[in-house]
């Protein structure tokens, strides 16, 4: 046995600004994940394409453009037409503490934002893991 | 809804086309549970009318950018492609960051493709076994094309490319020592060259000192003749005199130039290999090095399961004081596994 968690991290949306999900994506390397990393203007069904290629346990998305709340529930659609419907999605990005529970309501696991430790994240992730869902 | 859960279920999906099906196969067969062998019995008949291309080369050449062009090729002529994306896993965190689908976006959205990043993960001497039965897998879900992409700087990657049909290199100008990919190995697995970034300066010294390293012989694959020597072989007839001189190709894999001709001579060497009946010995010395491989570790296990802990850990010692030699160590382990 050789299991490893492969995460998918992918940035939806026009915004052509990759730093902060490389550096996600970077340090989750450094925790033991296996990191897919797709790079920007992805759209939903690449997302969805991508994680089911890849058999991912978690989706992250990162999204600095504000416009998460359009893209989210979309991302979210694509997932569940792949029949995806039980992988957790998360949020990276500025987002208005106001939308958090939306977002949650949008089948969004965990949001992170800018300047979160990645120890939370990683911890986080493993939790997700670990609870059946 | 079909059944994911059981090595049956998931082989008729996959026959079924069923894409879940094929990223859990895979994955099955990355993490060697359970599921990993059944799959693999049950799919390996099913493979073998593939054909398989390595690409490999130094870091940062162009293979991912290429492989997209090249896949785009395949899939005009009404090719499906499957895709197997290497890259090396950290040796400080066990993790890797897998970036070649970056490079390969013109490919979302055509049900023709399939790509799937991999990690070398620890496994020591598995990761060759372990990625040609990802690629084994492919081939079994029916795509005519599969593409392995390895970093060419260790020797399993190399390997790797090498059990390939058809093995690209690929060259960048401004990489400083044009002789380092000799040192390495790298040249005699060629069965084509692509020097890519062409649309930089260099390169045509570059082709200049591959054309060098070609007239100066030694390419061409010789050394896959020494890979299946300790089992028997049945080879067919050797290849014609007339044998195959790896081409050199300049790529410009951002603005698709010179792909087109990249995959006119994949096929042409496609070809080679079946007409000069080299296909079958690569199948064939391929077969024996994997049964040899298999037959290695099993018997190892077997002998490692069979005697207790101690009594190795008792001989390891041994051996450590120089109080007696690791081969006779090794054969007091077999003699008292036959015993
Ligand atoms: N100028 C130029 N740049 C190129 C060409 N082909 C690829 N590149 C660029 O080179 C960089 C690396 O390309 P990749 O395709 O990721 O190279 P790779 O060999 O797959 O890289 P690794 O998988 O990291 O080893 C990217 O920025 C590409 O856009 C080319 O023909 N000319
Ligand atoms: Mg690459």
């Amino acid at each position: 046995m050789d299991r490893k968690i492969r995460i998918l991290v992918a940035k939806p949306g026009l915004d052509g600004h990759d730093r902060g999900a490389k550096v996600v994506a970077r340090a989750l390397r450094d925790a033991g994940f296996e990191v897919i990393y797709t790079g920007i203007r992805q759209t939903p069904d690449m997302i969805a394409e991508a994680a089911l290629q890849e058999d991912v346990d978690v989706v992250g998305l990162s999204i600095l453009s504000g416009a998460h709340m359009a893209l989210v529930p979309k991302v979210r659609e694509a997932l569940t037409t792949a029949g995806l419907e039980d992988v957790p999605l998360l949020l990276g990005g500025i987002v208005p503490d106001e939308d958090i529970p939306v977002l949650h309501q949008m089948g969004v696991r965990g949001v992170f934002g800018p300047g979160t430790p990645t120890g939370v994240i990683v911890d986080f992730i493993h939790n997700e893991l670990r609870e059946p869902l | 809804m079909p059944d994911l859960s059981t090595a049956s279920g998931l082989v008729a999906a996959l026959n079924e086309g069923n894409r879940r099906a094929l990223a859990r196969v895979i994955s099955h067969i990355e993490n060697n549970d359970a599921l990993a062998q059944p799959l693999l019995a049950a799919l390996y008949p099913q493979a073998g009318a593939a054909h398989l291309i390595g690409v490999t080369g130094a870091p940062g050449t162009g293979k991912s950018t290429l492989v997209n062009g090249m896949a785009l090729a395949f899939r005009q002529q009404g090719l499906t492609v499957g895709i197997v994306a290497v890259d090396p896993t950290s040796p400080f965190s066990g993790g890797a960051l897998l970036g070649d689908r970056v490079r390969m976006r013109d490919l979302a959205g055509d049900p023709g493709i399939f790509i799937r990043s991999m990690a070398t993960r620890g496994s020591l001497g598995g990761l060759a076994q372990t990625t040609a039965d990802v690629v084994m897998t492919l081939d079994a879900a029916g795509f005519a094309r599969v593409i392995i992409e390895t970093v060419g700087v260790g020797q399993s990657e190399v390997e790797i490319a090498s059990t390939a049909h058809t093995t690209i290199v690929v060259e960048a100008p401004g990489l400083g020592d044009e002789v380092q990919a000799i040192k390495a190995g790298i040249l005699e697995i060629a069965d084509i060259f692509a020097v890519n970034k062409a649309d930089r300066e260099g390169a045509d010294r570059t082709v200049m000192a591959l054309q060098m390293m070609l007239a100066l012989g030694g390419t061409g694959h010789q050394q896959i003749l020494h890979h299946g020597r300790m089992l028997p072989v049945d080879l067919p007839p050797a290849p014609p005199a007339d044998g195959w001189t790896p081409p050199i190709h300049k790529t410009v894999a951002t603005q698709n130039q010179g792909i087109a001709a990249l995959v006119e001579a994949i096929e042409a060497h496609r070809g080679y290999l079946q007409h000069s009946g080299l296909r079958q010995t690569r199948d064939r010395l391929r077969a024996a090095t994997e049964l040899r491989m298999i037959l290695r570790d099993l018997l190892l296990q077997r002998t490692l399961a069979a005697i207790p802990a101690a009594d190795i850990a008792a001989l390891v010692h041994a051996v450590a004081a120089r109080e007696i030699d690791p081969y006779s160590a090794a054969q007091r382990l077999v003699a008292r596994t036959t015993s």
